[in-house]
């Protein structure tokens, strides 16, 4: 079966690797934003459609595993389409209308939405959108309704666990990160993060400019930080979690079967172990803490000593802008983060398991 | 004088009519200030909006689609509540008599495909909050209730997943709820928790740890349906109005639709 498509299996097979569609989103951000003058105009976003379009109608094609299709065709995942197109169709007219309003503040003209005085009554002007929103947004959960069944599967049976378990879509992202990280981090530890960095942002970013109008310009890290966030970090996730995952949440890129005897031969290994047996040609510490030691430390210098270092040369302007209760809130966030991607290249590349690894008491990181 | 136009001054010059309406029609300045400032609907608006603050291509009306998906979702809801029994029994097969034998059999498509979308709407919203920096002074506060919402919203979705008590239901309920077994200090397998012992017997064990607070148990079963039941149909909807009614009233005392200052 493989040997037939032979180079373009091999081909899908590289593309489509947690990594690759990880590091290659990011890259394509990267790119978007640092290039937006010109990607963001509506032909190149009109190109950018037709072609995200192709390869998703292709993704959700080339699943040949029965399973597998059914899950790409699930009515329940169709949201995932809609969140999708809707997500980075207005990620990128957000991004248009910040370059629109960039080049307007540099050439000395208004804001678009500038002209604050020119107030309209409530009625007519706004109640008559809503109205209007609101009709054609009943249209189009009717016809949602009557053109996708919600699903119903057989009733729900203790001893019969479906393989792959998925949670609820929106979910997805997150069961993604369980791949990296021990349930406390991915399920407990960073959606709380996420709540409570969400809540602090507007105490955090202490920039004044952009207040109330599209730009990128006056706040480049801002909305980086934001789109990287959102839309690689949840929505890219909670993609690769739905199509790409099959059995056991092993890897499956399109055109190879959901096997759920394929075997994922992974040696992990803890920085214990790199340290203390290949470093050093000995055997662990039986005491925990000692045996731990060089993941400890590692965490250390990352949460503090780099923030300490950032603060004094790439964020030295950030550091006077916040003050130190700020920016050290704002470094916990951004460097757990930030942690998030780094294990996950950790993962692939030296197959790193734990910095620390208490299995004793559940503590690994 | 047509006959119609004698009716409609009989009507609207009634006492009822009079009580109801305190004002004409909306068509000058003053009326169409009344109708919003004597509405209790429509005076969670301003009397004035910003111009360009109304158009779609700023706003994308996502956080009126939200709330707007919220009123769907309510009233299908309670619909569904009819004809739904939260019990292990009966919870399946009230949903599939639902499909096979109440007539316009639509009302479980809305109520889910309403709160996908609802859960798609809500993000929307945020993003649009978050590009045009209306989460800025003065409006930080609304940001960190506009975030509960948000949570609210998911764990709304979340509650209601289990209800139809399918294998679907049941599977994502238990991964999703596996997680709280690992919250540091409160699950039976978090960080933390093996600490907490009265002589030597632990505290947190799979009987009385965070999981077991969600479901009612140690694995999804009838105790868990109930509290879903529960958590879904009231207690978060409750506490969802509340936070909205505070959402939209800070919106009002803070300026209105954000705009360049």
């Amino acid at each position: 079966m493989l040997a037939e498509s032979g180079s373009m299996q091999g081909l899908i097979d590289l593309i489509f690797s947690p990594s690759v569609i990880f590091l290659g989103s990011s890259a394509i951000l990267a790119a978007y934003l640092t290039f937006r003058r010109a990607l963001a105009r509506p032909t190149a976003a009109v190109f950018a459609f037709f072609i995200f379009t192709a390869i998703y109608i292709w993704l959700c094609t080339a699943i040949k595993d029965h399973d597998g299709r059914l899950i790409a065709l699930f009515p329940d995942n169709f949201p995932i389409t809609l969140m999708l197109y809707s997500t980075f169709s207005l990620a990128w007219l957000g991004l248009w209308k910040a370059v629109q309003n960039d080049d307007r503040v540099a050439r000395g003209e208004p804001l678009i939405e500038a002209g604050a005085d020119d107030k309209v009554f409530t009625w007519p002007d706004l109640v008559y959108t809503e109205l209007i929103c609101m009709v054609v947004a009943t249209a189009a959960i009717t016809v949602w309704a009557i053109v996708l069944k919600a699903p119903l599967e057989p009733p729900a049976n203790p001893m019969d666990i479906p393989n792959p378990s998925k949670a609820p879509w929106y979910f997805l992202g997150l069961q993604e990160l369980l791949v990296y990280f021990d349930p406390w981090i991915a399920g407990v530890l960073l959606p709380g993060f996420i709540i409570v960095g969400l809540i602090a942002v507007p105490y955090i970013d202490k920039n004044p400019k952009g207040n109330g109008y599209y730009t990128f310009s006056e706040r480049p890290l801002a909305i980086s930080l934001f789109y990287f966030g959102f839309l690689i970090m949840w929505v890219v996730l909670i993609m690769l979690g739905t199509f790409l995952r099959g059995p056991n949440w092993n890897f499956f890129a399109p055109g190879h079967q959901w096997d759920p005897h394929q075997s994922a031969a992974l040696l992990n290994i803890n920085v214990s172990d790199i340290f203390w047996i290949k470093l050093l040609g000995g055997g662990l510490p039986s005491n925990f803490v000692i045996r731990e030691m060089p993941g400890i430390v590692l965490l250390a210098v990352y949460f503090i000593l780099i923030p300490v270092a950032l603060a004094r040369t790439l964020f030295a302007r950030l550091f006077r802008q916040m003050g130190f209760v700020r920016y050290a809130i704002f470094m916990v966030l951004f460097m757990t983060t930030a942690l998030v991607p780094i294990k996950m290249i950790f993962r692939w590349t030296i197959n790193l398991k734990y910095i620390v690894g208490i299995t004793e008491y559940f503590f690994n990181v | 004088m047509s006959i119609m136009n004698r009716v409609g001054d009989w009507i609207t010059g009634s006492q009822i009519w009079g009580s109801i309406f305190r004002h004409g029609a909306p068509k000058d300045r003053r009326t169409r200030a009344m109708v919003v400032l004597t509405n209790v609907f429509l005076h969670l608006h301003p009397v004035a909006v910003r111009k360009s603050g109304i158009k779609l291509s700023f706003t994308w009306c996502m956080g009126g689609l939200t709330f707007f998906l919220f009123l769907v979702e309510t009233i299908s809801g309670v619909l569904l509540m009819f004809y739904y029994r939260p019990v292990v029994e009966y919870a399946y097969t009230d949903i599939q008599g639902l499909r096979a034998h109440v007539t316009l059999g639509l009302l479980r498509e809305i109520h889910r495909w309403g709160a996908h979308a609802m859960v798609i709407a809500i993000w929307l919203h945020m993003m649009r909050v978050f590009l045009t920096g209306s989460y800025k002074p003065p409006r930080e506060f609304n940001w960190g209730v506009g975030v509960i919402l948000l949570v609210l919203t998911l764990l709304l979705s979340f509650t209601g997943y289990l209800l139809p008590w399918d294998q679907l239901a049941m599977w994502a309920i238990t991964v999703g709820s596996n997680m709280a077994r690992a919250t540091p200090v409160l699950g039976n397998e978090g960080p933390g928790a093996a600490f907490l012992t009265i002589g030597g017997a632990p505290i947190i064990h799979a009987g009385s740890d965070a999981r077991f607070g969600l479901l009612a148990g140690t694995f999804v079963g009838e105790n868990a349906l109930l509290r879903f039941y529960v958590l879904h149909c009231v207690a978060i909807p409750l506490a969802v109005s509340v936070l909205i009614a505070v959402h939209f009233w800070r919106i009002r005392k803070d300026g209105g639709i954000s705009g360049p200052l």
